[in-house]
């Protein structure tokens, strides 16, 4: 199996962490119930992934503890991030998942966020990826490039032009394409549906939501697919998408389209929200000030989840093919996640106001 | 007819899967849990059904399903328990059960109501799986059809209800429902992400209030309020009068009724989107217009427990539709359905557009799976009513502790805050002087329900069809002015012209002598009042985000012009007109032996004291001294009470795994579950 990995020093981490015998734990949670706290509804793409990991959790963690996923919404995940922030450790008994939502508006400095990732602990972060795709009339349109698509007016359904939508609107706004969002709805799905009607002409899906109801669509005619946002290689390089190896990448796309630069400042801004938001997306984290010996005993236990004979096929159905990191892996994912270089992130601030009036402070 | 022949084996290989012994004896399983989650308000299938989850990784697809949907089908059914026996909205199905199914209980009749209910239940739930056997094939492009000016158009059609329910005065009315609306807007926009009359420094306001404390503090605590005021029973001469029988035969002299809300409720269930809010308003707007003697409604008229109770059985039923085929989710339970489904078996099946060209027969499955959770829930709540209905016999004193208790625990479990309890508390001020002064708490709550989807749906709306003007005026009216759309602008008409006529003569809270005018009047400035802030409030968000300010204006000035108009009518007319409607003038509440502050402080103690030592022990002193001083109980009867109540709350939130609010004591010391 070829593994992908986002950027080097993840790669290092991992073999240490892999290298390293796991020392006997001494940790045992023998009749306890861990509580999974996830700062989203109970119908997000977070909760899958809660959902998903928390019995296999439950089986590898010493002592075989019950795994339980609660939810805790509001604000976009900002509400259970502050109270997250609050909690310190006690029994090791208590895991935070965050996903990009969590993500961006730290980034964004948004007044709301009270919480400081580099005071988290996290054990396992893994990642997902993106296709965008068109309308059938104008999707025949689409040669691999953008240049046709100018000048026709394209709707899409959004969540919010602070939120992960802003890596897609942004590129379609680097393609050249008069990409007018409608804000309001509340969660991929809508979107699709939105698209399905007709009322929407455009719209992308992150990989489990494109696997599961946009690939249809596409067989059957009624959508055209038109670029994944594709994931890094070792050496921090955009490349295809392992999932979506036929289809051409954002950068590809944009390097064949007239006057998109795949460099410069604007690149730049895309490529950090992007690898900010989707290659390292979902992070559980285990409160401040755990000891070691309990944050290792979690970065083993996932270890041993992503190793599973099975984990690859029951994980491509359900979360996607994408890298799961643990232990160092996942701090160095982590910093990747919740670092932008101060150019992108004014670049985006200044963008959000000029184009959607979004004043952030 | 190639349908047909696809459907007919798919409908043979479902029974098989479902007729086998294990099959049947999870789905009993099933039912007997979510009955007993949904006899506590507030905790509905989200609750049950995440309690079920770890269990669905690698079961057996038949056997998950059949304990999963036997969980969510009978939710609805055992809801109506708290609706019908205290005037407690079970969840947002039954909110217009309580209507007519509380004052039925009130009259002694509440074995009959509920039968009455189940047996709608019941068949609501058949007649929408029949109807969904063959509709699940040729449901996808009618789904499609339904874009936003048309969900726009049904949320206005449930919104038109409050012509229906908007009581003696119609300005009344519709300035409560306007608030209820303004209420609604509280907190973050969705479209722009503006704060309305919240700040960031209280993160609670932020997410604005949830249905559960709104129905809560708007139906149940001022019945609560009103019956412990009174300190009788529920059923007003502490006897049972009709029995369960009766209320069959009710259901099988309305049965056609019975049959269109059903319908009713199916078709608006099966819009993805629209959920559970409307459809048990619209079912409720049609018994009223389609009865002959509307005398009774408010007042424990039967058909207003039928209607609604065939749609809301029916409308889990249409929720399938979006959740199976486009893998959109109805409502909340249907989400976290949908994310155990992929957690069966080997993980192969994916509810979205596949399902029905791949998985066919465990499409059928699911839909006849729920119909005979239908019947066997049913079956039970039937056989248990007769039992339960003594409830409404016992002293309304004793019962009232062990209700402050279970709507507490039910506000808090929809936000996990303190705050939700203050909020409660608050939105319970507003409901009791609604109650007092008539001003119509369903068209207050219908105008909550709706106000979001108002909002989204009129900005989505807007915003697509001026893309589409842009391109042509042809294009923009075909948008707007599609034939779904025309003919539901024609049925809210008629619908608002009925329900003018007919609102009048139906009373939601009864005869209401009028008072003095000082009353009425303080409450009505109190509600201008917010309003104008409100206003003003929503004028300060910028102009670059205009969908996040237009429907709060226009709604709140609306409101206002009502309240206005009102206020000009005080002034001139007579302190006997209606206008000055007073419970607390004459009638029962004007007789009752206690004060309605005095009653409101032992719920404000028991709030006040869970923020000081947490929920628990809160509790203890609430129950004993309430018991004690209050109900005048003997020392052996408070303490076995208080045990009960405190273990029957404990084994409850144990089960389901869910916390208590802590306290400041908790904050100090660490303390262990249930205390801590």
């Amino acid at each position: 199996m070829k593994t992908k990995l986002v950027g080097g020093a993840f790669a290092a981490a991992a073999a240490t962490m892999l290298a390293a015998t796991p020392a006997l734990a001494e940790v045992d949670f023998s009749g306890k119930t861990i509580e999974w706290i996830i700062p989203f509804s109970e119908t997000g793409g977070s909760a899958k992934w809660a959902n998903f990991f928390a019995p296999l959790l439950s089986e590898e963690l010493p002592g075989n503890p019950t795994v339980v996923v609660k939810f805790m919404p509001g604000a976009g995940s900002t509400k259970g991030a502050n109270w997250f922030q609050e909690q310190k450790h006690e029994d090791g008994t208590l895991l935070f998942g965050t996903s990009g939502s969590t993500q961006f508006p730290y980034l964004l400095d948004d007044p709301r966020v009270r919480y400081e990732y580099s005071d988290w602990n996290p054990v396992m972060a893994s990642g997902t990826g993106g296709v965008a795709y068109l309308n059938p009339e104008d999707g025949a349109k689409f040669d691999g490039t953008a240049n046709n698509l100018k000048g026709i007016d394209f709707i899409y359904g959004s969540q919010g032009a602070t939120r992960l939508d802003l890596v897609p609107l942004l590129a379609w706004e680097m393609l050249g394409m008069n990409v007018e969002p409608v804000f309001g709805i509340k969660g991929r799905g809508d979107g699709r549906l939105m698209f399905e009607r007709g009322e929407a002409t455009i719209d992308y899906q992150t990989s489990s939501g494109y696997l599961g109801a946009s690939a249809d669509l596409v067989a059957s005619g009624k959508a055209v697919p038109m670029m994944t946002w594709g994931t890094l290689n070792a050496a921090g390089e955009i490349v295809r998408d392992p999932t979506f190896p036929d289809m051409p990448t954002f950068k590809e796309v944009c390097a064949a389209t007239d006057g998109c630069e795949t460099s410069g400042e604007v690149w730049e801004a895309w490529k950090a929200f992007f690898v900010a938001g989707f290659p390292v997306q979902k992070i559980a984290f285990l409160p401040a000030g755990t000891p070691d010996d309990v944050i290792k005993t979690y970065a083993d236990a996932f270890d041993a989840v992503r190793n599973r004979d099975d984990f690859p096929t029951i994980a491509a159905k359900r979360v996607g093919k994408y890298d799961v990191f643990v232990g160092e892996g996942a701090q160095a994912a982590t910093k990747a996640g919740t670092t932008v270089s101060p150019e992108a992130k004014s670049f985006v601030i200044n963008w959000l106001e000029e184009s959607y009036g979004v004043k952030l402070n | 007819m190639d349908v047909f022949a696809t459907a007919l084996p798919a409908l043979g290989e479902a029974w098989a899967l479902i007729l086998q012994p294990v099959v049947l004896g999870y789905l009993v399983l099933g039912v007997v849990m979510g009955l007993a989650v949904g006899v506590f308000p507030g905790l509905g299938g989200i609750a049950g059904l995440s309690l079920l989850l770890p269990f669905m990784f690698g079961m057996d697809p038949v056997l998950g399903l059949a304990l999963m949907i036997g969980m969510v089908a009978v939710v609805p059914t055992s809801d109506t328990f708290a609706s019908v026996l205290m005037g407690i909205p079970g969840s947002s199905a039954s909110q217009a059960t309580v209507l007519d199914g509380f004052p039925l209980a009130k009259k002694g009749q509440a074995a009959r109501a509920l039968s009455a209910a189940f047996t709608s239940s019941l068949f609501g739930g058949l007649v929408g799986a029949l109807f969904l056997t063959l509709f699940i094939l040729v449901a996808r492009p009618i789904v499609l059809a339904f874009g936003l000016p048309e969900m726009l158009m049904i949320t206005v059609l449930g919104l038109s209800m409050v012509a229906v329910l908007a009581g003696r005065v119609a300005l009344k009315g519709l300035a409560a429902a306007g608030l209820g609306m303004m209420i609604g807007t509280i907190g973050e926009a969705d479209a722009g992400g503006s704060l309305r009359m919240a700040t960031y420094d209280i993160p609670y306001l932020t997410d604005g209030l949830k249905l559960v404390i709104v129905g809560l503090g708007i139906f149940a605590v001022p019945e609560i309020v009103a019956l412990l005021r009174r300190d009788r029973s529920i059923a007003e001469d502490a006897r049972l009068g009709a029995g369960w029988g009766a209320g069959v035969r009710d259901w099988f002299a309305n049965k056609w009724l019975s049959v269109r809300c059903s319908l009713i409720g199916v078709l608006v269930g099966v819009i993805p989107g629209l959920g559970g809010s409307v459809v048990d308003w619209i079912a409720y707007g049609h018994s009223v217009q389609s009865t002959k003697d509307k005398s009774n409604f408010g007042k424990g008229e039967v058909r207003g427990v039928i209607g609604p109770e065939s749609s809301n059985n029916a409308k889990e039923g249409g929720g399938l539709v979006p959740t199976l085929l486009f893998g959109i989710p109805g409502s909340g339970s249907m989400a976290i359905f949908i994310g155990a489904i992929a957690l069966l078996g080997s993980g192969t099946i994916e509810v979205g557009p596949s399902m029905l060209r791949d998985n066919l027969d465990i499409t059928y499955s699911i839909v006849w799976l729920l119909a005979l959770a239908n019947v066997v829930g049913t079956l039970l709540c039937i056989a248990a009513s007769g039992g339960i209905a003594k409830l409404t016999t016992i002293r309304f004193t004793y019962l009232a502790p062990f209700l402050f208790m279970l709507i507490s625990f039910a506000a808090f479990q929809s936000g996990q805050n303190f705050e939700d309890l203050l909020a409660l508390f608050a939105i319970g001020l507003i409901g009791v002087f609604l109650r007092r002064f008539d001003w119509s708490r369903p068209a207050f709550l219908i105008g909550f329900v709706l106000s979001n989807p108002v909002e989204k749906f009129s900005n989505q709306a807007f915003q697509i069809a001026s893309f589409r003007f842009r391109k042509s005026f042809e294009e923009g009216m075909e948008y707007i002015f599609s034939p779904i759309v025309i003919i539901l602008i024609i049925v809210t008409v008629i619908s608002v012209v009925i329900g003018i006529r007919q609102a009048k003569s139906i009373m939601a809270e009864g005869e209401v002598k009028s008072g003095s005018k000082r009353g009425p009047l303080i409450f009505l400035l109190i509600i201008a009042g917010y309003l104008t802030v409100a206003l003003i409030n929503a004028n300060m968000i910028p102009d670059f985000n205009m969908t996040d300010k237009i429907v709060p204006l226009v709604v709140g000035g609306l409101a206002l012009a009502c309240c206005l108009a009102l206020l000009a009518q005080m002034i001139l007319r007579p302190e006997t007109d209606p206008i000055f409607a007073d419970k607390d003038a004459a009638g029962d509440e004007a007789e009752a032996p206690y004060g309605l502050w005095s009653t409101l402080a032992w719920f404000a103690g028991l709030i006040a004291a869970t923020w000081l030592v947490g929920f628990i022990l809160a509790l203890v002193g609430f129950l004993i001294a309430f018991l004690r001083v209050r109900a005048g109980a003997s020392w052996a009867r408070t303490l076995i009470l208080t045990v009960a109540g405190i273990v029957m709350m404990c084994l409850m939130a144990g089960a389901l795994n869910r916390d208590f609010p802590p306290g400041l004591l908790q904050d100090m010391v660490d303390l262990p579950w249930p205390l801590g």
